[in-house]
């Protein structure tokens, strides 16, 4: 199979895909969110939980592809345990790195780095995108206290 | 045989063995010569479009490059020219369509325009509280959205005929559903997931005899099946131009003329007046009164050359090698374990447009895979949302065939499912 495929569909993000993180619903949830693509119809649950600034549980249900779900299991991996101001910088980092932009090389990506491959399929990368733009729809709710539609990245 | 001489004048060279020869027909399709990803291309989307001939795309560059100028407005040879040409097509759709008058036919950008006229000149002139408007489950948002919105604006309210688990429409309490306060029935007559071709002529006569008026979403049943407005007895239909290989932006609303007749205008502007004052106007005469400003003249004029390609292959002999590939597909799919077909499983009862599921790859995974083969097929809920839930999935895997499909793209795609299999490791 070609290797342009391969580098979508990477080892890693297979396994996310099969063994998806963060599905387990979370007994006291802070933030609430949701998330759609109304063409594929893919959609997304997301809960965090806090402590203090930083993440302390977080739960993610995605019903949608292997690119889609596979994100969102690797940002549940991600940002547990991080600070809000770290989850933003990541969630920023991997928009740019979706849309081929530029990225600073200091950042440890971890498995995220595996989705370096989606660029090269410009009609999978809002699958990629949907939990990061849920996340940081959800984040930007709870600073600001109003809530609009479901977040969507189409 | 007929089809054979047809083929041949079509091609004007060599005749072929086969009377309904798709390969032959192929080579009438520039695209076919690409590859996709190093591949030949297998197209299987005509459901959401269908491919160009040579001949529709030569009369798109024959009328901007010897024609243009705009329609019925002009003293000089070329709008002359160009009038012509646009109003040839309407005379050819009215023909196609089983003679109907020429009047009777209005260009629009597309089906779902055609429909959004109906629902808002008629709908909101005929429909008040209480009233009852009847669509079907299987419905394409374009013959959805207008009614759910003509039934929230006039308090009329909007009734579905249900599906059966086999994908038809479930008619046994058709009588009900089809009241004496029902003004308008509007159903597809193929549907374009489950390809079910839709028993319009019973409903139609059911509803008539209630008092109500038909709009028949013909956008998937016009380009496969022979369409006669006189045997289906309907008072609208609606449909597109590029799902039957003529160019995007032009579509189709044939209404009996007493109906057009009563309705409004529901876009302003010129070209759809008889005279106009600084405190009046009145309306133009049918079928103009509907076709506010510059149309599409160069899709109109090439869309006259695909009905032209689409008459002289036959639309009988068209819907017999749809009706064989259909039934080849569903036996090919039947055969794989891991895949669920939805819709009728009898050819007889549905058209070429087969919506499928793997059991373990999501259709987005499915169809960029199937990509990297060339095979190219729809992924998601085809713009029929609701449908797609009742199904009990959030988006399906469509592959949808034409006059230029073949046997071989079937294997290839049939092929190409097991390979994914494979290479997404649930084998």
């Amino acid at each position: 199979m070609s290797d342009e495929l391969d580098s979508l569909y990477r080892d890693i993000l297979m396994e996310h895909y099969k063994f998806p993180r963060g599905r387990k619903k979370l007994e006291h949830a802070d933030i609430h969110n949701e998330g759609q693509n109304p063409s594929c119809g893919d959609e997304l649950e997301m809960e965090l939980q806090l402590d203090g600034d930083k993440i302390k549980d977080i739960y993610v249900s995605c019903v949608g592809c292997a690119v889609s779900v596979a994100s969102g299991s690797m940002l549940a991996d991600t940002i547990k345990g991080k600070t809000l101001d770290e989850v933003k910088k990541i969630a920023e980092t991997i928009r740019k790195m979706l849309k081929g932009e530029d990225i600073p090389d200091h950042i440890d990506l971890g498995d995220l780095e595996s989705l370096r491959g989606v660029k090269k399929f410009p009609v999978r990368i809002k699958c990629a995108l949907l939990s990061w733009t849920t996340l940081i729809d959800a984040l930007a709710t709870k600073e600001q206290g109003v809530k609009t539609n479901i977040s969507t990245t189409e | 045989m007929k089809s054979h001489r047809q083929i041949l004048d079509l091609n004007g060279s060599v005749p072929s063995v086969s009377p309904f020869d798709p390969e032959r027909i192929k080579l009438d399709f520039p695209i076919f010569s690409r590859t996709v990803h190093g591949k030949p291309l297998i197209y299987l989307d005509s459901a959401a479009t269908t491919q160009k001939p040579q001949a529709v795309l030569d009369a798109i560059e024959k009328y901007y490059s010897y024609q243009n100028a705009n329609v019925h407005r002009g003293l000089h040879t070329l709008a002359e020219e160009a009038t012509a040409a646009y109003e040839a097509t309407r005379v050819k759709v009215a023909e196609f369509i089983g003679g109907v008058r020429p009047e009777e036919v209005i260009f629009t950008r597309n089906a779902t325009e055609a429909i959004n006229i109906v629902a808002q000149s008629w709908g909101e002139a005929n429909l008040r509280h209480g009233d009852r408007i009847v669509i079907t489950q299987m419905e394409h948002h374009a013959n959805l959205v207008p009614w759910l919105m003509l039934s929230r604006k006039t308090g009329a309210e909007l009734k579905y005929i249900r599906i059966t688990g086999e994908g038809l429409l479930d008619l046994s309490d058709i009588d009900e559903i089809i009241n004496s306060r029902t003004k308008i029935v509007a159903m597809t007559q193929m549907s374009n997931v489950l390809g079910t071709i839709n028993p319009v002529e019973e409903i139609i006569e059911i509803a008539h005899k209630k008092g109500a008026v038909v709009l028949v979403d013909g956008a998937q049943s016009v380009p496969h099946l022979p369409v006669n407005i006189g045997a289906l007895n309907a008072d609208f239909l609606a449909f597109s131009a590029h799902k039957m290989l003529g160019p995007t932006g032009v579509g189709i609303l044939f209404g009996r003329q007493e109906l057009l007749e009563r309705m409004e205008p529901v876009t302003y502007g010129g070209e759809m007046i008889s005279d106009v004052r600084f405190e009046s106007v009145r309306w133009n005469t049918l079928p103009w009164k509907f076709e506010a400003g510059t149309p599409h003249i160069a899709g109109a004029a090439a869309f006259g050359a695909a009905l032209e390609y689409l008459s002289k292959l036959g639309m009988e002999n068209i819907r017999r090698h749809e009706l064989e590939l259909t039934a080849y597909a569903l036996d090919k799919l039947a055969a794989l374990d891991f895949i669920k077909v939805f819709g009728p499983n009898d050819a007889d009862k549905r058209g070429g447009a087969i919506a499928f599921a793997d059991n373990d790859i999501h259709p987005h995974d499915l169809a960029t895979f199937l990509d990297t083969l060339g095979i190219a097929v729809r992924a998601g809920h085809h713009c029929a949302q609701p449908l797609t839930k009742l199904l009990g999935v959030n988006s399906t895997t469509r592959a949808s065939i034409y006059i230029y499909n073949t046997a071989d793209d079937i294997d290839h795609l049939a092929a190409g499912l097991k390979e994914a299999r494979k290479y997404f490791r649930y084998v």
